[in-house]
Parts: C-alpha cells; structure tokens; sequence
C-alpha cells in the first residue's frame, strides 16, 4: 500500500546510522536464517518460483487502487499476501529481494536504509502477519471462509503494525526531534485506513487463487484433504459410491 | 505512487561506453554504497551541513556527466521522493525547539535544519542510484551482486525476479486491455473487487508459466544455478575510478568537520 506517504520506504538520512546499522544486522541475520529455514519450503531448484513469486509482488505494487477520501492511491506490500501463498520464509526472501530491486534500480527506500526496510516489511510485516494467520487460523473452522477470515485481519494488522515499528526507531534513532506522539498518531491513523484496502486485495487474491489452485496457497495446506486435487468433489463422491 | 515502478526494469538502463559504463558493476555498487554512508553520516545541524551537501551534489553531479546521464533522467529519478517533500516541508512547523522567523513565519530552527537535512541527503542518495541504475544493465548488477557474496538462493531469486517481472508485466497489460475492452473503468469498492480477482488470476497464470519454464529448464540440464563466464580481476586503477565518488564525499566531509 502507499507506504511511502506513510514512510515505510524509508529514504537515506532519515534514522541515525547506529538505528541503520542495527536494523541492517537484524534484517541479515533474519535473512540468512530465511534462507536455511525455506529450504523445507523450496529446495534450491525451485528459485524460480520463488522468483516469480517476487516479481508477482513487484507487479502487484504497480496495481494502485483508490484509497477513498485520501488524495493518493494506494498499491500492495503483499508481505501477508507472499507469506500465506509461498510460505513464510520464502517470503522473507521474496520481500528482500523485492526490496532491494526498489532500492538499486529504481532508488526507492535509501540503500544505507534497507536494513530497515527490510527488517519492517520483510521481517515485521511476514513474521507478525504470517504468525496472526497461524494462530487465527488455528481457531477459525477450516474451511475457505476461515482461511480467508485469518488472511484479511493479519493483512490488515500487518500495516499499522509495520508503521508504528518505524515510529518505534524513528523514536530511537530518528534524526529530527518532532514529538513522536504526533508521528504515531498520524501514521497510524493513515496506516489503519490503508490496511483496509491492503486485507481487502490480499482476500481476493487468496480468494481467487484458492478457488483455481487450492494446491498453490502454502497457508490453506490444511484444507487440501477436503479438496484432493484428481478430479473434481463431484466425480471423486461418485467414485467414493 | 505505484508510477514510480512503470516500465521494464531494464528501462532504466541507458546503453553507452563512458568510463562509468566500463567500470565493474561491484566496484560501482560498492561506490555508491559508500557514497551513501558517507552522505547519511553528515550531522544535519551542523552549521557547515549545507555547504557539504552542495559538495555532494557536485560530485555526483560531476559523475552524471562523465557517465552522459541526462538532467532528464537525474529528475525521472527525484520522482520516487515527492512524497517526502511534504513531510519535510511540514517539519518546520510541527518539531519543538526554538523558533525562529522567515518570512512572517515561525518555524522551528532544528526542524528547519532536519527538514532540510531529510531532503538533501535523500535527493544526493537517489542521484548515485538513479546513476548507478542508468550506468549498468540489471544483468550486470546480479553478477556485480554476485561478486560481493551475496547468497547464492537470493542472487538467483533475483535473478528470475527480473527475468519473469516483464513476463508478468506483460500479462497484466494483457489483461488490463482486456478488462478496459469490456468497458471496466476501475474506482470505488466495486472496481477493487475486479482488481483483486485480476491479481488472484495474474497470479495463477503467471504461476502455471512458470512451472512449464521450469519444466523446460530441468530439461536442458539447469542444477540449480546459471553458468556464468569467469570473473575478470579488477585493477587496482579502476578501484580507484570507481571510488572516487565516494572519496570525494569523504573529503568534503572530514574538510567540514576539520574546518567547522
């Protein structure tokens, strides 16, 4: 969604080099954890998938959607969108990959800040959102309402979340001295209406591909013994007779 | 906001043989990291900040035009900062602090000077990328990537990123076409619901291609990791070319902070 209007796209010089230099040692070492834990997810043949998956995301953030009564549009992070269709650490991956294609081609979020951005939106944005899916998931009824159900209100929390996180390390390590009550009073009141529209999109999106390939959403695995994937629910009960 | 990302990644790419071009993409990559740090850790109240900044902008301004970068291309580039000018316009009147008058106005001193600071170091920032960018193909980029050990799993997630972003790129330009054609107009809540099943569908089918690519490329022998030539080492010369953006930065700053 429109991070930048809420600074998550965090430019060069906007936090302290200590804050950068913290942020950026706790995004790699996430990373390289990512990067052993997805092998479960993806073995090393199956990259491009994973890269697919990114440039989806890359493509997703082109799509820019009206944010009613705000003068700006506002487009996907898909982090919650990534994580629940490829799996968590996989889409740690993705979003850093995401993120650093932002950064050196189009020099979207500052390079000596992508420790940061990555730590918020590939780090905060899919742990926190992957982690509420999971637990909401774990109560809601397996069925496709309830998947979608823990999808929408972890893609919805995934943005305030991931704004008043920067509002925590801009009260750390930001560079201008501005009340920080004011910072998280605004960017959480624009990030609550801009996750509507982020759990809106990433519903239709798990929607629809749930209603096509039910075996492509990581986070619905538990509902593929209700839907096997030979035939459809009608033949396989004529067959069960 | 989304504008910002248009086009092919290799859009960005201007073909040319200028030093900068010829340089190795790590050593360039290296160069504008450095830059960046060395621009970020100039204090913004510092009474000689401004002056530095303005040494910074000809240094990299200096490296745009031996790299034949356009004043065109340099504010193509600006374009992903237009919504932090207005934070930083606003950082004047909303930071604490004491106050000081222009133009009838009070405003804040430190957040005069933040605000100031914010935007310099992030425009001085996105000169050196939107440079690096127009200098060198995204191709060059990976192995430049590559050769600074970045993870092998992410040099080829980026790898494939770039090579399937204009394949899906291309369906959704399809599929918009197609959307428009059927008289769709988009806004409002209920073109949301057309966009999200549209993005629920690019993601089937751009899926399902890259299976079939998949498929092919086991087929031709792929292992898990694209063949590529061998490294040329590079000189001590052109790791001096290559740095001497950033060793220019740092002149200027340690000139400010000596002299200041």
């Amino acid at each position: 969604m429109c991070n930048k209007v809420g600074g998550v796209h965090v430019p060069d010089g906007f936090l302290d080099v200590p804050t950068s230099v913290a942020t950026g040692a706790l995004a790699a070492g996430t990373v390289a954890l990512a990067l052993r834990r997805s092998r479960a997810e993806l073995d090393d043949r199956t990259a491009p998938l994973a890269g697919l998956a990114a440039a989806f995301v890359f493509a997703g953030q082109m799509m820019n959607f009206p944010l009613p009564g705000l003068p700006v549009s506002g487009h996907l992070i898909g982090a919650v969108l990534t994580a629940v269709l490829v799996g968590p650490w996989t889409a740690v991956l993705c979003m850093t990959v995401v993120l650093m294609v932002q950064a050196v081609l189009f020099a979207d979020g500052g390079l000596t800040a992508l420790g940061t951005n990555v730590t918020l939106m590939a780090l905060l944005a899919v742990v926190l959102g992957y982690g509420v899916f999971r637990g909401l998931a774990a109560v809601l009824p397996r069925t496709r309402a309830g998947i979608l159900t823990a999808t929408g209100i972890a893609a919805y929390l995934s943005v305030p979340a991931a704004a008043l996180t920067f509002v925590g390390l801009f009260a750390l390590g930001g560079t201008v001295d501005i009340p920080v009550g004011t910072v998280a009073a605004a960017l959480t009141g624009v990030h609550l209406l801009i996750g509507l529209g982020e759990a809106a999109i990433t519903v239709a999106v798990v929607g629809a591909v749930l209603a096509v390939r039910p075996d492509l959403v990581h986070g619905a695995a538990r509902l593929r013994p209700a839907t096997p994937l030979a035939g459809r629910p009608t033949t396989t009960a004529e067959v069960a007779r | 906001m989304g504008a910002a990302h248009g086009g092919t990644l290799s859009a960005r790419y201007l073909p040319g043989s200028t030093a900068v071009h010829r340089l190795e993409p790590h050593a360039k990559l290296v160069s504008v990291l450095t830059f960046a740090v060395v621009v970020v850790a100039t204090p913004v109240h510092a009474p000689w900040a401004p002056a530095a900044y303005a040494g910074y902008l000809l240094a990299v301004l200096a490296v745009a035009a031996v790299a034949g970068v356009g004043p065109g291309r340099l504010l193509r580039g600006l374009v992903v900062e237009v919504p932090f000018v207005l934070f930083a316009v606003l950082l004047p009147f909303v930071a604490g602090g004491p106050q000081v008058e222009v133009l009838g106005l009070s405003l804040s001193r430190t957040g005069l000077a933040a605000g100031t600071g914010l935007l310099a170091k992030a425009t001085l920032s996105i000169l050196a990328a939107t440079v690096l960018a127009a200098t060198t193909e995204p191709r060059a980029l990976l192995r430049g990537l590559e050769r600074l050990r970045l993870p092998q799993v992410l040099v080829q997630i980026l790898m494939f990123m770039i090579r399937y972003a204009d394949v899906v790129g291309g369906e959704l330009h399809r599929m918009r076409i197609a959307r428009e054609s059927r008289g769709f107009t988009g806004g409002g809540l209920r073109g949301l619901r057309v966009v999200g099943a549209t993005a629920g569908a690019l993601f089937v089918r751009s899926y399902e291609r890259g299976e079939r690519v998949h498929l092919a490329m086991l087929s031709r022998g792929y292992r898990g990791s694209m063949p590529t030539g061998p490294s040329v080492p590079v000189g001590t010369r052109s790791w001096a070319v290559a740095l001497s953006l950033p060793l220019a930065a740092a002149a200027v700053l340690l000139a400010g902070i000596l002299l200041g």
